[in-house]
Protein backbone atom coordinates (compact mmCIF):
# COMPACT_ATOMS: atom_id res chain seq x y z
CA UNK A 1 0.00 0.00 0.00
CA UNK A 2 1.35 3.37 -0.98
CA UNK A 3 -0.25 6.76 -0.79
CA UNK A 4 1.00 8.85 -3.68
CA UNK A 5 1.20 12.60 -4.02
CA UNK A 6 -1.85 12.35 -6.27
CA UNK A 7 -3.79 10.63 -3.47
CA UNK A 8 -2.76 13.38 -1.09
CA UNK A 9 -4.23 15.95 -3.49
CA UNK A 10 -7.45 13.92 -3.60
CA UNK A 11 -7.46 13.80 0.21
CA UNK A 12 -7.16 17.58 0.46
CA UNK A 13 -9.93 18.03 -2.11
CA UNK A 14 -12.13 15.68 -0.07
CA UNK A 15 -11.41 17.67 3.10
CA UNK A 16 -12.41 20.86 1.30
CA UNK A 17 -15.65 19.26 0.08
CA UNK A 18 -16.50 17.89 3.53
CA UNK A 19 -15.76 21.18 5.30
CA UNK A 20 -17.96 23.04 2.83
CA UNK A 21 -20.79 20.53 3.29
CA UNK A 22 -20.47 20.63 7.08
CA UNK A 23 -19.77 24.36 7.31
CA UNK A 24 -23.04 25.30 8.96
CA UNK A 25 -22.90 22.31 11.31
CA UNK A 26 -19.41 23.29 12.50
CA UNK A 27 -20.45 26.90 12.91
CA UNK A 28 -23.51 25.79 14.85
CA UNK A 29 -21.34 23.71 17.21
CA UNK A 30 -19.06 26.73 17.59
CA UNK A 31 -21.92 29.11 18.34
CA UNK A 32 -22.81 26.99 21.37
CA UNK A 33 -19.41 27.31 23.05
CA UNK A 34 -17.24 29.58 20.89
CA UNK A 35 -17.73 32.47 18.53
CA UNK A 36 -19.71 30.95 15.66
CA UNK A 37 -16.98 31.10 13.04
CA UNK A 38 -15.29 27.69 12.88
CA UNK A 39 -17.11 26.42 9.78
CA UNK A 40 -16.97 29.75 7.99
CA UNK A 41 -13.25 30.21 8.69
CA UNK A 42 -12.19 26.68 7.70
CA UNK A 43 -14.32 26.84 4.56
CA UNK A 44 -12.66 30.12 3.58
CA UNK A 45 -9.26 28.50 4.11
CA UNK A 46 -9.86 25.26 2.23
CA UNK A 47 -11.62 27.07 -0.61
CA UNK A 48 -8.38 29.03 -1.08
CA UNK A 49 -6.36 25.81 -0.71
CA UNK A 50 -8.27 24.36 -3.69
CA UNK A 51 -7.02 27.20 -5.87
CA UNK A 52 -3.42 26.42 -4.84
CA UNK A 53 -3.52 22.67 -5.54
CA UNK A 54 -3.07 22.84 -9.35
CA UNK A 55 0.23 24.66 -8.76
CA UNK A 56 1.63 21.79 -6.68
CA UNK A 57 -0.02 18.86 -8.50
CA UNK A 58 3.34 17.56 -9.75
CA UNK A 59 5.21 18.23 -6.52
CA UNK A 60 6.27 15.94 -3.66
CA UNK A 61 3.95 15.24 -0.71
CA UNK A 62 5.90 17.53 1.61
CA UNK A 63 5.48 20.50 -0.72
CA UNK A 64 1.77 19.80 -1.11
CA UNK A 65 1.16 19.59 2.66
CA UNK A 66 3.31 22.65 3.39
CA UNK A 67 1.37 24.62 0.77
CA UNK A 68 -1.87 23.59 2.47
CA UNK A 69 -0.42 24.66 5.83
CA UNK A 70 0.82 28.07 4.76
CA UNK A 71 -2.45 28.74 2.92
CA UNK A 72 -4.49 27.90 6.02
CA UNK A 73 -2.28 30.09 8.19
CA UNK A 74 -2.75 32.94 5.70
CA UNK A 75 -6.50 32.69 5.27
CA UNK A 76 -8.29 31.11 8.24
CA UNK A 77 -7.47 33.37 11.18
CA UNK A 78 -8.84 32.73 14.64
CA UNK A 79 -7.29 29.86 16.57
CA UNK A 80 -7.98 27.19 13.98
CA UNK A 81 -5.80 28.90 11.34
CA UNK A 82 -2.53 28.64 13.28
CA UNK A 83 -3.47 25.21 14.65
CA UNK A 84 -4.45 23.45 11.41
CA UNK A 85 -1.85 25.46 9.51
CA UNK A 86 0.88 24.30 11.86
CA UNK A 87 -0.46 20.71 11.68
CA UNK A 88 -0.18 20.57 7.89
CA UNK A 89 3.16 22.41 7.88
CA UNK A 90 4.69 19.97 10.37
CA UNK A 91 3.23 16.97 8.50
CA UNK A 92 4.79 18.35 5.33
CA UNK A 93 8.16 18.87 7.00
CA UNK A 94 8.05 15.29 8.34
CA UNK A 95 7.19 13.95 4.90
CA UNK A 96 9.90 15.81 3.07
CA UNK A 97 10.43 15.22 -0.62
CA UNK A 98 8.75 11.81 -0.83
CA UNK A 99 6.31 11.10 -3.65
CA UNK A 100 4.92 7.97 -1.97
CA UNK A 101 4.05 7.28 1.65
CA UNK A 102 3.89 3.91 3.40
CA UNK A 103 2.03 3.28 6.65
CA UNK A 104 5.03 4.30 8.78
CA UNK A 105 5.38 7.59 6.86
CA UNK A 106 1.71 8.41 7.39
CA UNK A 107 2.02 7.75 11.12
CA UNK A 108 5.15 9.92 11.33
CA UNK A 109 3.37 12.73 9.50
CA UNK A 110 0.30 12.51 11.75
CA UNK A 111 2.43 12.49 14.89
CA UNK A 112 4.30 15.56 13.67
CA UNK A 113 0.97 17.26 13.02
CA UNK A 114 -0.27 16.46 16.53
CA UNK A 115 2.97 17.66 18.08
CA UNK A 116 2.59 20.92 16.13
CA UNK A 117 -0.96 21.46 17.38
CA UNK A 118 0.06 20.75 20.96
CA UNK A 119 3.00 23.14 20.93
CA UNK A 120 1.20 25.93 19.06
CA UNK A 121 -1.88 25.64 21.27
CA UNK A 122 0.07 24.92 24.48
CA UNK A 123 -2.55 22.29 25.12
CA UNK A 124 -2.80 18.64 26.10
CA UNK A 125 -5.50 15.98 26.06
CA UNK A 126 -8.60 16.42 28.17
CA UNK A 127 -9.02 20.16 27.56
CA UNK A 128 -11.89 19.83 25.05
CA UNK A 129 -9.95 20.56 21.88
CA UNK A 130 -9.08 18.93 18.55
CA UNK A 131 -6.28 17.12 20.38
CA UNK A 132 -8.92 14.97 22.06
CA UNK A 133 -9.90 13.42 18.74
CA UNK A 134 -6.52 13.48 16.95
CA UNK A 135 -4.59 11.96 19.88
CA UNK A 136 -6.67 8.81 20.44
CA UNK A 137 -6.98 8.38 16.67
CA UNK A 138 -3.20 8.22 16.21
CA UNK A 139 -2.85 5.92 19.22
CA UNK A 140 -5.31 3.41 17.78
CA UNK A 141 -3.77 3.60 14.31
CA UNK A 142 -0.30 2.98 15.71
CA UNK A 143 -1.43 0.12 17.90
CA UNK A 144 -3.21 -1.70 15.05
CA UNK A 145 -0.28 -1.06 12.71
CA UNK A 146 2.20 -2.40 15.26
CA UNK A 147 0.00 -5.49 15.69
CA UNK A 148 0.51 -6.20 12.01
CA UNK A 149 -2.92 -5.21 10.71
CA UNK A 150 -3.13 -3.97 7.14
CA UNK A 151 -3.19 -0.21 6.73
CA UNK A 152 -6.86 0.14 5.82
CA UNK A 153 -8.07 -1.75 8.84
CA UNK A 154 -5.58 0.08 11.09
CA UNK A 155 -6.77 3.42 9.71
CA UNK A 156 -10.41 2.39 10.27
CA UNK A 157 -9.58 1.75 13.92
CA UNK A 158 -7.85 5.10 14.08
CA UNK A 159 -10.84 6.93 12.63
CA UNK A 160 -13.19 5.07 15.01
CA UNK A 161 -11.04 6.16 17.96
CA UNK A 162 -10.99 9.67 16.56
CA UNK A 163 -14.80 9.66 16.46
CA UNK A 164 -15.01 8.28 20.00
CA UNK A 165 -12.57 10.97 21.12
CA UNK A 166 -14.71 13.62 19.43
CA UNK A 167 -17.82 12.36 21.24
CA UNK A 168 -15.90 12.23 24.51
CA UNK A 169 -15.39 16.01 24.32
CA UNK A 170 -19.12 16.55 25.01
CA UNK A 171 -18.98 15.98 28.80
CA UNK A 172 -15.59 17.72 29.10
CA UNK A 173 -15.01 21.10 30.74
CA UNK A 174 -13.22 23.43 28.31
CA UNK A 175 -10.04 24.95 29.74
CA UNK A 176 -8.52 26.32 26.53
CA UNK A 177 -9.71 28.84 23.98
CA UNK A 178 -12.82 30.94 24.06
CA UNK A 179 -15.00 28.06 25.25
CA UNK A 180 -13.12 28.15 28.55
CA UNK A 181 -14.90 31.40 29.49
CA UNK A 182 -18.16 29.43 29.71
CA UNK A 183 -16.81 27.40 32.63
CA UNK A 184 -19.34 24.70 33.51
CA UNK A 185 -21.59 25.90 30.72
CA UNK A 186 -19.12 24.37 28.22
CA UNK A 187 -20.10 20.91 29.47
CA UNK A 188 -22.65 19.13 27.28
CA UNK A 189 -21.44 20.50 23.95
CA UNK A 190 -19.27 18.66 21.43
CA UNK A 191 -16.08 20.52 20.58
CA UNK A 192 -16.10 21.99 17.05
CA UNK A 193 -12.33 21.56 16.60
CA UNK A 194 -12.47 17.89 17.57
CA UNK A 195 -15.32 17.57 15.08
CA UNK A 196 -13.48 19.14 12.14
CA UNK A 197 -10.44 16.96 12.96
CA UNK A 198 -12.65 13.86 12.81
CA UNK A 199 -14.07 15.01 9.45
CA UNK A 200 -10.53 15.26 8.09
CA UNK A 201 -9.67 11.77 9.39
CA UNK A 202 -12.79 10.42 7.72
CA UNK A 203 -11.73 12.05 4.43
CA UNK A 204 -8.32 10.36 4.70
CA UNK A 205 -9.94 6.97 5.24
CA UNK A 206 -12.25 7.58 2.29
CA UNK A 207 -9.26 8.11 0.01
CA UNK A 208 -7.31 5.12 1.35
CA UNK A 209 -10.35 2.88 0.92
CA UNK A 210 -10.40 3.76 -2.78
CA UNK A 211 -6.79 2.63 -3.31
CA UNK B 1 -31.94 41.90 10.68
CA UNK B 2 -31.81 45.54 9.70
CA UNK B 3 -28.22 46.58 9.00
CA UNK B 4 -26.46 49.19 6.90
CA UNK B 5 -24.63 46.57 4.88
CA UNK B 6 -24.57 45.51 1.24
CA UNK B 7 -23.35 41.92 1.51
CA UNK B 8 -22.10 40.41 4.78
CA UNK B 9 -18.88 39.11 3.20
CA UNK B 10 -17.84 42.59 2.06
CA UNK B 11 -18.48 44.56 5.22
CA UNK B 12 -14.86 44.67 6.40
CA UNK B 13 -13.37 45.64 3.03
CA UNK B 14 -16.05 48.23 2.29
CA UNK B 15 -15.59 49.79 5.73
CA UNK B 16 -11.82 49.90 5.16
CA UNK B 17 -12.40 51.65 1.83
CA UNK B 18 -14.64 54.14 3.61
CA UNK B 19 -11.98 54.82 6.22
CA UNK B 20 -9.37 55.33 3.52
CA UNK B 21 -11.64 57.80 1.71
CA UNK B 22 -12.45 59.67 4.92
CA UNK B 23 -8.96 60.07 6.36
CA UNK B 24 -6.36 60.18 3.56
CA UNK B 25 -4.34 62.72 5.55
CA UNK B 26 -3.94 60.26 8.45
CA UNK B 27 -4.04 56.71 7.12
CA UNK B 28 -3.42 54.56 4.09
CA UNK B 29 -5.17 51.22 3.61
CA UNK B 30 -3.44 48.33 1.88
CA UNK B 31 -5.35 45.23 0.80
CA UNK B 32 -4.47 41.52 0.66
CA UNK B 33 -3.15 41.38 3.26
CA UNK B 34 -5.40 44.07 4.74
CA UNK B 35 -3.58 46.62 6.88
CA UNK B 36 -4.15 50.23 7.90
CA UNK B 37 -0.91 52.23 8.16
CA UNK B 38 0.01 55.78 9.02
CA UNK B 39 -0.04 57.93 5.91
CA UNK B 40 3.30 59.49 6.90
CA UNK B 41 5.01 56.25 7.99
CA UNK B 42 7.32 54.56 8.51
CA UNK B 43 8.88 57.03 10.93
CA UNK B 44 12.64 56.50 10.89
CA UNK B 45 14.26 56.13 14.29
CA UNK B 46 10.97 55.51 16.10
CA UNK B 47 9.79 52.19 17.53
CA UNK B 48 6.87 50.99 15.41
CA UNK B 49 3.63 50.21 17.24
CA UNK B 50 1.13 47.81 15.72
CA UNK B 51 -2.00 46.12 16.94
CA UNK B 52 -4.83 44.15 15.45
CA UNK B 53 -7.72 41.86 16.09
CA UNK B 54 -11.06 40.84 14.73
CA UNK B 55 -13.19 43.55 13.15
CA UNK B 56 -16.43 44.61 14.82
CA UNK B 57 -14.79 46.56 17.65
CA UNK B 58 -14.50 49.89 15.81
CA UNK B 59 -13.00 52.36 16.21
CA UNK B 60 -10.42 49.94 17.72
CA UNK B 61 -7.89 49.34 16.19
CA UNK B 62 -7.91 51.05 12.78
CA UNK B 63 -9.34 54.28 14.19
CA UNK B 64 -6.28 54.60 16.41
CA UNK B 65 -3.72 54.67 13.60
CA UNK B 66 -2.02 58.01 13.28
CA UNK B 67 0.36 60.40 14.98
CA UNK B 68 0.95 59.60 18.63
CA UNK B 69 -0.76 56.21 18.65
CA UNK B 70 -0.56 53.17 16.34
CA UNK B 71 1.64 52.97 13.25
CA UNK B 72 -0.51 50.20 11.81
CA UNK B 73 -3.55 48.07 12.56
CA UNK B 74 -4.46 44.61 11.25
CA UNK B 75 -8.21 44.05 10.91
CA UNK B 76 -9.37 40.42 10.83
CA UNK B 77 -12.74 39.16 9.70
CA UNK B 78 -15.51 40.13 12.09
CA UNK B 79 -14.69 38.75 15.56
CA UNK B 80 -11.94 36.61 14.00
CA UNK B 81 -8.25 37.19 14.63
CA UNK B 82 -6.24 38.56 11.71
CA UNK B 83 -3.74 36.22 10.02
CA UNK B 84 0.06 36.35 10.41
CA UNK B 85 0.51 37.71 6.86
CA UNK B 86 -1.21 40.90 7.97
CA UNK B 87 0.95 41.39 11.06
CA UNK B 88 4.09 40.58 9.10
CA UNK B 89 3.16 43.10 6.38
CA UNK B 90 2.29 45.71 9.03
CA UNK B 91 5.53 45.07 10.91
CA UNK B 92 7.60 45.57 7.76
CA UNK B 93 5.58 48.65 6.78
CA UNK B 94 6.19 50.43 10.09
CA UNK B 95 9.73 49.33 10.86
CA UNK B 96 11.79 52.47 11.25
CA UNK B 97 14.90 50.62 12.33
CA UNK B 98 14.22 50.60 16.08
CA UNK B 99 12.07 47.50 16.27
CA UNK B 100 8.33 46.98 16.45
CA UNK B 101 5.99 46.44 19.40
CA UNK B 102 3.01 44.12 18.90
CA UNK B 103 0.01 44.92 21.10
CA UNK B 104 -2.12 41.78 21.44
CA UNK B 105 -5.34 41.25 23.36
CA UNK B 106 -5.37 38.00 25.30
CA UNK B 107 -7.58 35.91 23.08
CA UNK B 108 -6.32 32.52 21.94
CA UNK B 109 -6.55 33.22 18.22
CA UNK B 110 -4.96 36.67 18.46
CA UNK B 111 -2.10 35.37 20.58
CA UNK B 112 -1.31 32.48 18.21
CA UNK B 113 -1.50 34.52 15.01
CA UNK B 114 0.67 37.32 16.43
CA UNK B 115 3.12 34.70 17.71
CA UNK B 116 3.50 33.21 14.23
CA UNK B 117 3.93 36.68 12.74
CA UNK B 118 6.59 37.58 15.31
CA UNK B 119 8.51 34.41 14.43
CA UNK B 120 8.36 35.29 10.73
CA UNK B 121 9.39 38.92 11.34
CA UNK B 122 12.26 37.89 13.60
CA UNK B 123 13.41 35.52 10.85
CA UNK B 124 13.60 38.57 8.57
CA UNK B 125 15.76 40.41 11.08
CA UNK B 126 13.20 42.79 12.60
CA UNK B 127 13.36 43.13 16.37
CA UNK B 128 9.93 42.39 17.86
CA UNK B 129 8.55 42.82 21.37
CA UNK B 130 5.06 41.78 22.36
CA UNK B 131 2.71 42.95 25.09
CA UNK B 132 -0.43 40.95 25.79
CA UNK B 133 -3.25 42.86 27.49
CA UNK B 134 -5.32 40.91 30.02
CA UNK B 135 -7.31 43.38 32.10
CA UNK B 136 -10.77 41.79 32.28
CA UNK B 137 -11.42 41.05 35.95
CA UNK B 138 -14.62 39.17 35.08
CA UNK B 139 -12.43 36.15 34.37
CA UNK B 140 -11.35 34.95 37.78
CA UNK B 141 -9.45 31.79 37.08
CA UNK B 142 -6.53 31.54 34.70
CA UNK B 143 -5.83 27.89 35.53
CA UNK B 144 -9.11 26.70 34.09
CA UNK B 145 -9.50 29.26 31.33
CA UNK B 146 -7.44 30.83 28.57
CA UNK B 147 -6.78 33.62 31.09
CA UNK B 148 -8.10 37.11 31.49
CA UNK B 149 -9.23 38.74 28.28
CA UNK B 150 -7.67 41.88 26.90
CA UNK B 151 -10.33 44.60 26.73
CA UNK B 152 -10.57 48.33 27.63
CA UNK B 153 -7.00 48.77 28.78
CA UNK B 154 -5.91 48.03 25.22
CA UNK B 155 -7.23 51.43 24.05
CA UNK B 156 -5.45 53.34 26.82
CA UNK B 157 -2.29 51.34 26.28
CA UNK B 158 -2.22 52.07 22.56
CA UNK B 159 -2.45 55.81 23.27
CA UNK B 160 0.16 55.86 26.04
CA UNK B 161 2.63 53.58 24.29
CA UNK B 162 2.21 55.52 21.05
CA UNK B 163 3.22 58.66 22.93
CA UNK B 164 6.15 56.86 24.52
CA UNK B 165 7.44 55.80 21.11
CA UNK B 166 7.17 59.43 19.96
CA UNK B 167 9.60 60.48 22.70
CA UNK B 168 12.28 58.36 21.02
CA UNK B 169 12.21 55.61 23.64
CA UNK B 170 13.80 52.34 22.56
CA UNK B 171 11.92 49.06 22.21
CA UNK B 172 12.73 47.81 25.71
CA UNK B 173 11.55 51.07 27.25
CA UNK B 174 8.35 51.10 25.19
CA UNK B 175 7.68 47.52 26.25
CA UNK B 176 8.28 48.42 29.91
CA UNK B 177 5.69 51.20 29.72
CA UNK B 178 3.24 48.91 27.90
CA UNK B 179 3.54 46.29 30.62
CA UNK B 180 3.13 48.92 33.30
CA UNK B 181 -0.13 50.14 31.76
CA UNK B 182 -1.44 46.60 31.53
CA UNK B 183 -0.41 45.87 35.11
CA UNK B 184 -2.06 49.02 36.47
CA UNK B 185 -5.36 48.80 34.59
CA UNK B 186 -8.48 46.72 35.16
CA UNK B 187 -11.81 46.47 33.33
CA UNK B 188 -15.21 44.87 33.44
CA UNK B 189 -18.22 45.08 31.14
CA UNK B 190 -21.95 44.46 31.11
CA UNK B 191 -24.17 43.57 28.16
CA UNK B 192 -27.79 44.71 28.01
CA UNK B 193 -28.32 43.00 24.65
CA UNK B 194 -26.58 40.47 22.43
CA UNK B 195 -24.94 41.48 19.14
CA UNK B 196 -25.45 40.30 15.57
CA UNK B 197 -22.53 39.22 13.39
CA UNK B 198 -23.42 40.18 9.77
CA UNK B 199 -22.70 36.76 8.21
CA UNK B 200 -24.53 34.93 11.00
CA UNK B 201 -27.57 37.17 10.81
CA UNK B 202 -28.99 36.44 14.22
CA UNK B 203 -27.96 37.40 17.76
CA UNK B 204 -24.78 35.64 18.97
CA UNK B 205 -26.38 34.65 22.25
CA UNK B 206 -29.79 34.80 23.86
CA UNK B 207 -30.34 37.43 26.52
CA UNK B 208 -33.94 37.84 27.67
CA UNK B 209 -35.41 41.37 27.59
CA UNK B 210 -35.28 41.73 31.36
CA UNK B 211 -31.80 40.27 31.96
CA UNK B 212 -28.22 41.55 31.64
CA UNK B 213 -24.86 39.75 31.52
CA UNK B 214 -22.36 41.06 34.09
CA UNK B 215 -18.74 40.56 33.06
CA UNK B 216 -19.33 40.08 29.33
CA UNK B 217 -16.37 39.86 26.92
CA UNK B 218 -16.09 41.96 23.77
CA UNK B 219 -17.53 39.21 21.57
CA UNK B 220 -20.35 38.40 23.97
CA UNK B 221 -18.42 35.75 25.87
CA UNK B 222 -20.24 35.03 29.10
CA UNK B 223 -19.20 36.83 32.22
CA UNK B 224 -19.68 36.16 35.89
CA UNK B 225 -23.44 35.91 35.98
CA UNK B 226 -26.78 36.91 34.58
CA UNK B 227 -29.06 39.07 36.64
CA UNK B 228 -32.36 40.85 36.25
CA UNK B 229 -32.08 44.36 34.82
CA UNK B 230 -31.22 46.94 37.48
CA UNK B 231 -30.52 50.70 37.56
CA UNK B 232 -27.47 52.40 36.08
CA UNK B 233 -26.25 53.07 39.62
CA UNK B 234 -26.39 49.38 40.50
CA UNK B 235 -24.78 48.25 37.24
CA UNK B 236 -21.98 50.77 37.72
CA UNK B 237 -21.39 49.46 41.23
CA UNK B 238 -21.43 45.83 40.04
CA UNK B 239 -18.74 46.63 37.46
CA UNK B 240 -16.64 48.92 39.63
CA UNK B 241 -16.40 46.86 42.83
CA UNK B 242 -14.55 43.89 41.29
CA UNK B 243 -12.16 46.32 39.57
CA UNK B 244 -11.38 48.18 42.79
CA UNK B 245 -10.86 44.95 44.72
CA UNK B 246 -8.61 43.39 42.14
CA UNK B 247 -5.64 45.71 41.85
CA UNK B 248 -6.34 46.96 44.54
CA UNK B 249 -6.97 50.65 44.04
CA UNK B 250 -6.90 52.67 47.24
CA UNK B 251 -7.61 56.01 48.78
CA UNK B 252 -5.27 58.66 47.44
CA UNK B 253 -4.81 56.99 44.05
CA UNK B 254 -5.25 58.98 40.87
CA UNK B 255 -6.90 57.15 38.00
CA UNK B 256 -7.87 57.48 34.39
CA UNK B 257 -11.57 56.53 34.30
CA UNK B 258 -12.71 55.09 30.99
CA UNK B 259 -16.44 54.54 30.45
CA UNK B 260 -16.78 52.73 27.16
CA UNK B 261 -19.91 51.98 25.15
CA UNK B 262 -20.21 48.58 23.50
CA UNK B 263 -21.71 50.01 20.31
CA UNK B 264 -25.46 50.05 20.88
CA UNK B 265 -25.70 52.36 23.87
CA UNK B 266 -26.23 56.11 23.46
CA UNK B 267 -23.66 58.52 24.86
CA UNK B 268 -26.21 60.02 27.25
CA UNK B 269 -26.35 56.70 29.11
CA UNK B 270 -22.57 56.51 29.27
CA UNK B 271 -22.55 59.88 31.02
CA UNK B 272 -25.15 58.58 33.49
CA UNK B 273 -22.74 55.73 34.24
CA UNK B 274 -19.81 58.14 34.50
CA UNK B 275 -21.77 60.21 37.02
CA UNK B 276 -22.34 57.09 39.14
CA UNK B 277 -18.69 56.15 38.82
CA UNK B 278 -17.54 59.55 40.09
CA UNK B 279 -19.68 59.07 43.23
CA UNK B 280 -18.30 55.59 43.92
CA UNK B 281 -14.70 56.70 43.47
CA UNK B 282 -15.20 59.85 45.55
CA UNK B 283 -16.47 57.70 48.42
CA UNK B 284 -13.27 55.65 48.18
CA UNK B 285 -11.01 58.66 48.08
CA UNK B 286 -9.88 57.85 44.55
CA UNK B 287 -9.31 60.87 42.36
CA UNK B 288 -10.25 60.82 38.68
CA UNK B 289 -7.49 62.89 37.14
CA UNK B 290 -8.19 61.94 33.51
CA UNK B 291 -11.22 60.45 31.80
CA UNK B 292 -12.43 59.06 28.47
CA UNK B 293 -16.13 58.53 27.72
CA UNK B 294 -17.47 57.13 24.47
CA UNK B 295 -17.60 54.15 22.13
CA UNK B 296 -13.97 53.07 21.62
CA UNK B 297 -13.85 49.27 21.96
CA UNK B 298 -17.20 47.97 20.83
CA UNK B 299 -19.00 44.70 20.11
CA UNK B 300 -20.87 45.60 16.93
CA UNK B 301 -24.40 46.62 17.99
CA UNK B 302 -24.28 45.30 21.54
CA UNK B 303 -25.88 47.57 24.12
CA UNK B 304 -23.98 47.95 27.35
CA UNK B 305 -20.77 49.42 28.64
CA UNK B 306 -17.44 48.61 30.18
CA UNK B 307 -15.54 50.45 32.85
CA UNK B 308 -11.76 50.62 32.92
CA UNK B 309 -9.67 52.17 35.66
CA UNK B 310 -5.99 52.84 35.08
CA UNK B 311 -3.82 53.92 37.98
CA UNK B 312 -1.91 57.02 36.86
CA UNK B 313 1.44 58.40 37.88
CA UNK B 314 3.33 61.34 36.42
CA UNK B 315 4.90 59.26 33.67
CA UNK B 316 1.60 57.82 32.40
CA UNK B 317 -0.24 61.13 32.81
CA UNK B 318 2.32 62.99 30.69
CA UNK B 319 2.12 60.33 27.99
CA UNK B 320 -1.70 60.34 28.06
CA UNK B 321 -1.73 64.13 27.64
CA UNK B 322 0.71 64.09 24.72
CA UNK B 323 -0.73 65.08 21.32
CA UNK B 324 -2.59 62.43 19.36
CA UNK B 325 -4.07 62.69 15.90
CA UNK B 326 -5.99 59.65 14.66
CA UNK B 327 -9.44 59.16 13.12
CA UNK B 328 -10.96 58.32 16.53
CA UNK B 329 -8.83 60.15 19.12
CA UNK B 330 -7.52 63.65 18.67
CA UNK B 331 -6.18 66.25 21.03
CA UNK B 332 -3.24 68.59 21.43
CA UNK B 333 -2.89 69.19 17.68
Amino acid sequence: MHITAEHVITFIEQVATTIKAQRDYLTQLDSAIGDADHGVNLDRGFTTVLTKLPGVADKDVGTILKTVGTTLVSTVGGASGPLYGTAFLRAGMATGDRFELGAADVITALEAALEGVQSRGKSARGEKTMIDSIGPGIDALKEANAAGEDFISALRKGVDACEAGMRATTPMLATKGRASYLGDRSIGHQDPGATSAFLMAQALLGVVEQL
Amino acid sequence: MKKLINTPEHVVKEALAGMADAHPDLITVHYDPDIIVRADGPIQGKVGIISGGGSGHEPMHGGFVGKGMLDAACPGAIFTSPVPDQMLAATKAVDGGKGVLHIVKNYTGDVMNFEMAAELAAAEGIEIATVITNDDVAVKDSTWTAGRRGVGVTVLLEKIVGAAADTGADLAEVKRIAEKVNAQGRSMGAALTSCTIPHVGKPSFELPDDEIEIGVGIHGEPGRRRIKMVSAAEITALLTEPILEDLPFGSGDSVLAFVNGLGGTPLIELYVVYNELTKILKDRGIRISRRLIGNYITSLDMAGCSITLLKLDDELTTLWDAPVHTPALRWGV
